[in-house]
């Protein structure tokens, strides 16, 4: 019942399009290419989160940097304890430590890869449950998250002994084993992350699907008519917002192991925003325009920057403007008018999901 | 009931297409990129070049950048190498360290160069080095570094600290005074740079008065200035980076503080910074490099009059510029003397290689593949060139470990 | 002892700062409700505004007029500043009114491109402005005991910044047509108000604000393209803890977060203090919400 449903949406229909163009991709493309789009991939996940508490709740999180961030510095971590062969990793010797400091230690287990969804699930839940709780909401929940990647990033570079500073972790030797240079683990690392970005989709789609998804766009339209109607939004707010701090500390494991580094740099407040940026192009409020938007702004960001550097600055950032003001609903929502005007399609069901007000 | 089935297909026909259309564009914009980099061509050789082009770094980097670029038109009008022109491919690492590492992954995977000349921040040159190791590729840096590095796959020209730090250091306490005060953003090269002149001061007598690192970008020097006039050292050592040696030598300028009272000493600070700091700002205040554009040699004055007449009477010459250009000239002279452009044979050739650059004879030391290079202290002047105050006799050989000096044991591990 | 009143100097100072950056913000975000991201932008626009207005002094006149440059300069970079301020509220601002998030996400887009737009224009390094002469030194009240007059001229500024806005607001008819169309913009456009001119003078007016802001910044840090972005989380921060739409708010948030900042710098250290100021405030935050100064009003959803 649930997969036919599943089939007949469709925004799943072209999920199943892009996922299976994203299987197919090997046969076109080069292990560099692969790998690029790997990288790629876990930024859909990201976006997908995002969109579930942008889209659907109407919560703008300008921090989530920070749980990508946390996601990944979680299996940094334990790479780099596997490529340390048990001894001090490079970093913790020239900065003056001269023993694995406590918070290191779980990391050389494989089951501390769980802290991957632990850390940022708990730290959503901590922030989620004060700030939710005391009514914090619209711009001053932004303004506080962007605070929050502030405080992180100064945190992250200024305990250089713990946290390899501005360098970061890098020189991963291995992951479970498998040498991260060969052909063959990128490609078993590409795969893994069309798995995830499979099941971070289908669980959010299932979210969405059901009564809880209609609560969040009931508490993104209107969260005191909710309020009155006797639902407690608080708790549905720390839940959508733990999902997506999962989601992207799941989508920043997914990209280490890909691109070979963390940095403080990939939590700060710029990226943090840039992936904001990603679900408003490809479409907020339907998932499939994260994921498209995503790929599609990350691909172009690749291929111009290659050939110019200085244009791109000004394409983004006019993209911004026009997307945000001229195209709410994004590229999804562009092919939506465009498909219901040229086929006079209209589908009822659908509409819930068109209107992306800002909060009140 | 048919028809309402032909249009819900319809619809969904459409929307497959739209997206077939988008990650079909995107799939075939890789592909197409791919395809116009296959390697065929085999008069030239391929080398490239990767800096922060956009970006925070933007502002040092695009000037390296160009030193490189005119060593490569150098060398390709005097014929280039073997026999073959150097084509470029340039690569903008964005001024964050995964963007470079992506960057490089590109340059040695899809575009198979011979070698790259790049990186400036350590973030950046930690974030390539493993993809410089595990491809077997090869990277020529420029830039003065913290040390405790050598990687088989990197040559660098720019100062190891015992190159720079450690002799300025102990300039500093025959000349200026024993009581040191340190500053520094707070990354890594200003952090171990700090631990080396402890260890320093240790050994010889110095004392240390104060140390304090700021967050990079950082604008308000008031307080740590205060904390400078309380502790009243004799000098402070400088390792900020960037926009806040502006905030920081404007502030102290202010606060009444002048050189005979406290003198800095930057390593971070050359020509080219000292013109956004503003000379009025600096005039009196020490720094210690290679090389300056004032460098009294017959190479630099060519080195000067090409480069101000390639990019304008206005720029102006440095320190990572010159290593820059060095590493070019280094390179192709490398793979002559090779006769390759093989990783493994030019690493080979380049062992002991000799050049007259600019800051004078420079040479490869084989064994950590770092130069030998003569320090200098310099005083900045009011109209924001450099003059030498102090040199060594000749180039010193790289220690990038610290592996000669007794009181260094331990630092490194 | 000098240190410690130093210190408390330097706090004031600080803060002064602090709130010549949100006072803008104040204007455009506490008043208008848009999130301006570009605000920071508008700070950079002032201070390249300085840096032109001193090369036309080199340049042009004779070397004793160098002295005066700044006094033209102040008024050019708020015109500079609020003109661009006006054309991107005809264009992009005027769309958002009500979209607080998407204003915040626009305006993003608008400081990329202005950060672009300065490096194109002046080159990716940072620029010098001299300051005049007269800025240089310090009042000497003991020889441990030095004020810069930079820091006291921007001090000055900051208060005559305040009064001007304060008469602007409270006691002009411009200001009352403003707080009216602030708080009901249909009630206000039936009573005859042209409520479209009316955002487009505030907003020109809040980023003029910021230029002037820019300019006096020029004397005490780097001025390059990237100048604005490290203000743009403190002067957030600063209207947010101060309670938005109050200017006693502002006045009150810049002091707290200046001094804050610079007492735990002094106490600790930059980074720490960096941390414990951000972490204090929000923790603030979550017990008034609204902030320290709240503008009653009976909407609910406010």
């Amino acid at each position: 019942m649930f997969v036919k449903k599943f089939i007949k949406a469709p925004a799943n229909w072209t999920f199943l399009i892009i996922i299976l163009s994203l299987l197919a991709a090997p046969l076109f493309l080069s292990v560099f290419r692969i790998n690029l789009l790997g990288k790629f991939i876990s930024y859909a996940i990201l976006a997908i989160g995002i969109d579930l508490i942008w889209g659907y709740t109407g919560i703008l999180s300008l921090g989530h940097g920070v749980f990508f961030g946390l996601g990944a510095y979680a299996m940094g971590m334990y790479l780099k304890l596997e490529a340390a062969h048990g001894k001090l990793p490079d970093f913790m010797s020239w900065s003056g430590l001269e023993h694995l400091p406590a918070i290191w230690a779980p990391f050389s287990n494989p089951l501390s890869l769980l802290f991957i969804i632990i850390i940022p699930a708990l730290l959503a839940a901590v922030i989620g449950y004060l700030t939710f709780k005391n009514r914090i909401r619209g711009v001053y929940f932004s303004i506080l998250s962007q605070a929050l990647s502030l405080i992180f990033v100064v945190l992250f570079i200024g305990q250089q002994a713990y946290t390899g500073g501005t360098n970061g972790l890098t020189s991963f030797q291995t992951i479970f084993g498998l040498s991260l240079a060969a052909d063959n683990t990128k490609y078993i690392l590409y795969y893994a992350s069309i798995l995830f970005l499979i099941l971070v989709y289908t669980y959010c789609r299932f979210i969405v699907n059901h009564r809880i998804g209609k609560i969040l766009i009931a508490i993104r339209d209107g969260e005191n008519r909710v309020r009155f109607s006797g639902y407690n939004p608080t708790i549905y707010k720390i839940f959508v917002y733990i999902s997506s701090a999962a989601i992207a500390g799941i989508a920043g494991a997914i990209f280490v192991p890909q691109v070979g580094i963390i940095s403080p740099a990939e939590m700060g407040i710029v990226p943090s925003i840039e992936m904001v940026i990603w679900v408003a192009i490809g479409g907020r409020g339907t998932l499939i325009g994260a994921v498209i938007g995503a790929i599609l702004v990350n691909g172009l960001k690749s291929g111009i920057s290659e050939s110019f550097p200085e244009i791109w600055s000004y394409f983004l950032g006019l993209t911004f403007i026009v997307v945000v003001i001229f195209m709410p609903e994004g590229l999804v929502g562009l092919v939506k008018k465009y498909a219901s005007h040229l086929f006079t399609w209209h589908n009822k069901k659908e509409k819930i999901i068109q209107k992306a007000p800002s909060i009140n | 009931m048919q028809i309402r089935f032909l249009r819900k297909m319809k619809k969904k026909t459409a929307l497959a297409m739209a997206a077939l259309f988008v990650s079909s564009a995107f799939l075939s914009g890789c592909a197409g990129t791919q395809a116009s980099n296959s390697n065929n061509d085999k008069n030239t050789i391929k080398v490239g070049v990767l800096h922060s082009l956009s970006g925070t770094m933007a502002i040092s980097e695009v000037s390296v950048k160009d030193a490189e670029m005119m060593a490569i038109d150098e060398i390709n009008a005097k014929g280039g190498v073997l026999g073959k022109k150097i084509e470029v491919v340039t690569e903008d690492g964005a001024s964050d360290p995964a963007v470079f590492a992506e960057k490089a992954k590109k340059l040695l995977q899809q575009d198979k160069v011979a070698t790259v000349f790049g990186c400036w921040t350590s973030a950046s040159r930690k974030a390539v080095l493993p993809v410089f190791e595990n491809n077997h590729g090869l990277l020529w840096y420029p830039v003065q570094y913290e040390g405790m590095e050598s990687s088989p796959n990197i040559f660098y020209t720019g100062a190891a600290p015992n190159q720079q730090i450690v002799p300025a250091v102990d300039w500093l306490l025959k000349n200026k005074g024993k009581k040191f005060f340190l500053i520094g953003s707070d990354y890594v090269f200003p952090r171990t740079a700090n631990k080396i002149i402890k260890a320093e001061l240790k050994a010889k007598g110095g004392t240390l008065v104060g140390e304090e690192y700021t967050p990079m970008g950082h604008t308000d020097y008031s307080t740590i200035i205060n904390k400078i006039k309380n502790e009243k050292p004799d000098v402070v050592f400088n390792t900020l980076n960037g926009d806040s040696n502006v905030a920081f030598f404007k502030q102290l300028k202010d606060a009444g503080i002048n050189t005979k009272d406290l003198i800095t000493c930057s390593v971070s600070i050359a020509e080219e910074e000292v013109r956004g700091i503003g000379a009025g700002n600096m005039a009196g205040q020490l720094v210690s490099w290679n090389y300056y554009q004032t460098t009294d040699t017959p190479e630099n004055k060519t080195f000067v009059k090409n480069y101000k007449a390639k990019y304008g009477q206005d720029r102006v010459t440095d320190d990572p510029i010159e290593a820059a250009y060095d590493a070019v000239y280094l390179w192709a002279a490398a793979v002559e003397k090779a006769g390759s452009t093989d990783v493994d044979k030019v690493k080979a050739a380049a062992k002991g290689l000799e050049f007259n650059a600019p800051e004078g004879k420079v040479k490869i030391e084989g064994e950590n593949q770092h130069l030998w290079k003569t320090v200098r202290i310099g005083e900045v002047q009011a109209d924001g060139s450099i003059k030498e105050v102090w040199s060594t006799p000749g180039p010193v050989r790289p220690d990038p470990y610290l592996k000669t000096y007794d009181w260094a044991k331990g630092l490194a591990n | 002892m000098d240190i410690y009143i130093l210190q408390i100097f330097n706090g004031i100072s600080v803060s002064s700062i602090f709130m010549l950056a949100a006072l803008g913000l104040a204007i455009t975000f506490g008043l208008m409700k848009i999130i301006n991201m570009a605000h920071g932008e508008f700070i950079m626009i002032g201070a390249y505004a300085a840096y032109i207005v001193q090369n036309f002094f080199t340049q042009y006149l004779p070397a004793s007029f160098f002295n005066w440059y700044f006094f033209i300069a102040i008024p050019i970079a708020f015109l500079l500043a609020a003109s661009i301020g006006w054309v991107l509220e005809r264009i992009i601002i005027c769309h958002l009114y009500g979209r607080a998030l998407d204003s915040m996400l626009a305006t993003w887009g608008v400081s990329i491109v202005l950060q672009q737009l300065a490096r194109s224009i002046f080159g990716a390094p940072n620029v010098d402005v001299k300051s005049p002469n007269w800025l240089n030194g310090a009042l000497l009240l003991s020889p441990g005991l030095q004020l810069p007059y930079k820091r006291l001229f921007i001090m000055g500024m900051v208060i005559i910044c305040m009064l001007i806005i304060y008469y602007l607001m409270y006691c002009s008819n411009y200001g009352r047509k403003i707080r009216a169309v602030m708080q009901n913009r249909d009630m206000a456009a039936s009573l005859g108000i042209n409520t479209r001119k009316i955002d487009s003078y505030t907003f020109a007016f809040g980023s003029g604000l910021a230029g002037i802001a820019g300019c006096a910044l020029t004397l005490l840090g780097s001025i390059g393209p990237t100048l604005g972005t490290g203000y743009i989380v403190n002067t957030f921060m600063v209207v947010v803890l101060g309670g938005v739409g109050s200017l006693w708010g502002t006045i009150a948030g810049g002091l707290l977060i200046g001094t804050g900042n610079t007492t735990l710098e002094f106490l600790t250290n930059t980074t720490s203090g960096k941390v414990l100021v951000f972490t204090l405030v929000i923790l603030f935050l979550q017990w008034r919400p609204q902030g320290l100064f709240t503008v009653h009003s009976r909407s609910l959803d406010e």
